[in-house]
């Protein structure tokens, strides 16, 4: 079976100035990203807030150019944004937003929004548009008398139900999902996770889940990809890489999810801060946080490689390099 | 009259409920305002109807006749012109200029700020560049300069006054629809695949209306005030054909001995331009459903 979307070594570059005559530095916020998503998998896209999750996911949609690197959907190389095919490939691929009533027309009804791709893309005919918006809601858990509400009527976790709604019409292939719950509250993001896992089994979907609570991720994803400014550092199938991390920066995220009734024990606490992504630290980018560092650590970027069936971990130490270079300056 | 009055003698409950709701529904001075305004609208297209004497038809046997008087209600002028039936005239005149002038530079400017919000680059630019050419230029010189060039007709000065002000809609309607699409429902319409002109015109230009319809009640009194400073100095409205700004500027000369020549049309602008100003307050609220 062929990917549905794959991303080929993605670079996207920022240019941020420094004061009023401070040159432009450039940011790499996504830096060589590679990854494949199947038809009706579920990719989780795990990392700290500035690590490059978002800009991936818009990326993937192509609503961010790349520097670098290609995006292909279906095999085909992805329209340049804006374009008249860009705007048809809509249909079959969505966005699903982190803040839902930003994302919503405060002048509309949530009806009249959640029937707007069909009647964007021509898919169904006028007279069948309030039955589909009215099927559409029902599967996401609106009631029908909520169809003329305004969505600053409606609560957080409804809102995004509407948004969710508003993504299916078109029945995608593709569902980019970013942080489609980090702002709702702990027992309506459950609810919203559940409709999310429940259309994407019954339509085949396949979706990207963008998010930094790992419950969650883990929750909802088939595969993980762990994010570490701008580069993914491991990638593993879920229950495989929330069992045995290998990347001492996943098995410090995962060793950070408190679980209910136990004290926290070993937990791995990391030094420091997250660096600036606009003055990247040489070698591997984690070691200056990293309890595992090494020398060749801090002059040479670890690839990533595999490590075992399906999983791939850019590390020097997990992948044993460390060992070998040690060995070779005893003998020197 | 005669719907009304079956609706009365059939349910009079009913329709005192009616009333009651629609006082509910609209405050007091909102209700005068739009009633102004349908008065006035309503005397701009019938005036040829309304008109109890010709505006020029002078009656020089009651010159300067005071109001009340049973042939003349609101007096005559020096002439003997009849100021009601001039008055009438001038607010169809005066009506169509503000009206005309309002939406053409409502349109003119909201159209150029898009066109910059949505091109940026080199279009931004020339919009703004032309913007504050218009905004830098003393709008009085350049309209005396058109006027005495081209003559005044009434097209002509539709046209200069729609000029006026336009610059400052497309300054907000730039500011603000830049400031939409940098927004997530603007993202979130363009994500779904819409056309840029259904962006702007479904999604963008509803949710930056209000502040656009402030400022059409902003600019209407102005246009208003500015057509009687130039009919004032006699390059407007061309006698014998009258505005409000025209009997304002010619009654002034009487206005120790007959104050009524110019104080009819200006009780008419004042009142005109409240009006407009109430109800555009009470329409912006309207259309924002999170007031309601």
């Amino acid at each position: 079976m062929n990917p549905l979307i794959e991303a080929d070594d993605l670079v996207r570059i920022y240019e941020t100035r420094r004061g009023l005559f401070g040159g432009a530095s450039p940011v790499r916020a996504v830096d060589g990203v590679s990854l494949a998503v199947m038809p009706g998998e579920t990719l989780g896209i795990v990392g700290e807030s500035g690590s490059g999750k978002s800009t991936l996911g818009r990326m993937l949609l192509g609503i961010d150019p790349a520097r670098a690197g290609e995006v292909r959907f279906s095999g085909s190389p992805m329209p340049k944004s804006g374009t008249a095919e860009w705007r048809a490939l809509r249909a079959k691929m969505q966005l699903v937003y982190q803040d839902p009533l930003a994302a919503l027309d405060r002048r509309l009804t949530i009806a009249t929004q959640i029937g707007e791709p069909l009647e964007i893309h021509r898919l169904v005919q006028k007279e069948h548009r309030a039955a589909r918006v009215a099927e559409l809601m029902a599967a996401v858990g609106l009631r029908p008398d909520q169809a003329g509400r305004f969505p600053h009527e409606l609560s957080g976790g409804q809102r995004q139900r509407a948004v969710i709604a508003r993504a299916l019409a078109s029945r995608p292939k593709l569902l980019v999902c970013d942080e489609p719950v980090s702002a709702l509250d702990v027992s309506i993001q459950a609810q919203v996770v559940n409709v999310l896992r429940d259309l994407q089994e019954q339509n085949g979907i396949a979706m990207v889940f963008i998010s930094h609570d790992l419950k969650v991720v883990r929750n909802i994803a088939d595969r993980v990809a762990v994010m570490y400014l701008g580069r993914i550092v491991e990638e593993a199938s879920s229950d495989v890489i929330f069992q045995s991390p290998q990347h001492p920066y996943t098995s410090a995220l995962i060793s950070s999810v408190p679980v209910p009734g136990k004290p926290p024990e070993g937990r791995m606490i990391l030094q420091g801060e997250p660096p600036n992504p606009a003055d990247r630290p040489s070698g591997c980018a984690f070691h200056p946080r990293c309890p595992l560092a090494r020398d060749i650590c801090r002059t040479s970027v670890p690839a990533l490689r595999q490590i075992g069936s399906g999983r791939t971990a850019a590390c020097h130490v997990v992948a044993g390099e460390t060992a070998s270079v040690e060995r070779l300056r005893k003998r020197a | 009259m005669a719907p009304v009055g079956r609706i009365e003698t059939a349910s009079p409950g009913r329709l005192r409920g009616s009333v009651a709701l629609l006082r509910r529904k609209v405050p007091v001075s909102v209700a005068f305002g739009v009633f102004w305004l349908a008065a006035m609208v309503v005397i701009a297209l019938f005036a040829d109807y309304l008109r109890p004497y010709d505006i020029t038809a002078m009656d020089l046997t009651s010159r300067l006749s005071s109001p009340g008087a049973f042939k003349h209600w609101l007096g005559t002028d020096e002439l003997g012109r009849d100021v009601l039936s001039r008055l009438v005239q001038s607010i169809r005149v005066s009506l169509i200029i503000a009206f005309g002038a309002t939406i053409l530079s409502a349109v003119f400017g909201t159209t150029l700020g898009f066109a910059a919000a949505r091109f940026r680059g080199v279009v931004e630019h020339l919009v703004l560049v032309l913007a504050d050419f218009q905004a830098a230029l003393p709008f009085l010189i350049m309209s005396l300069a058109v006027l005495a060039f081209f003559g005044s007709s009434m097209v002509l000065l539709v046209c200069l006054m729609g000029f006026y002000g336009w610059e400052r809609y497309a300054r907000i309607a730039r500011g603000l629809a830049i400031s939409a699409g940098g927004q997530g429902y603007a993202a979130a319409v363009v994500q779904l695949g819409a056309t840029p002109a259904r962006v702007y015109l479904r999604h963008i230009l509803p949710n930056v209306a209000s502040t656009l319809i402030v400022s059409m009640t902003l600019t209407f009194p102005e246009i208003i005030l500015m057509e009687s400073g130039l009919s004032f100095l006699g390059l407007g409205v061309q006698p014998p054909e009258t505005s409000l700004g025209n009997m304002v500027g010619f009654g002034r000369e009487y206005l120790t001995r007959a104050p009524w020549i110019m104080l009819a049309p200006a009780a008419v602008i004042m009142l005109t331009t409240l009006s407009i100003s109430l109800v555009g307050d009470w329409l912006r609220d309207k259309l924002d459903p999170t007031l309601r």
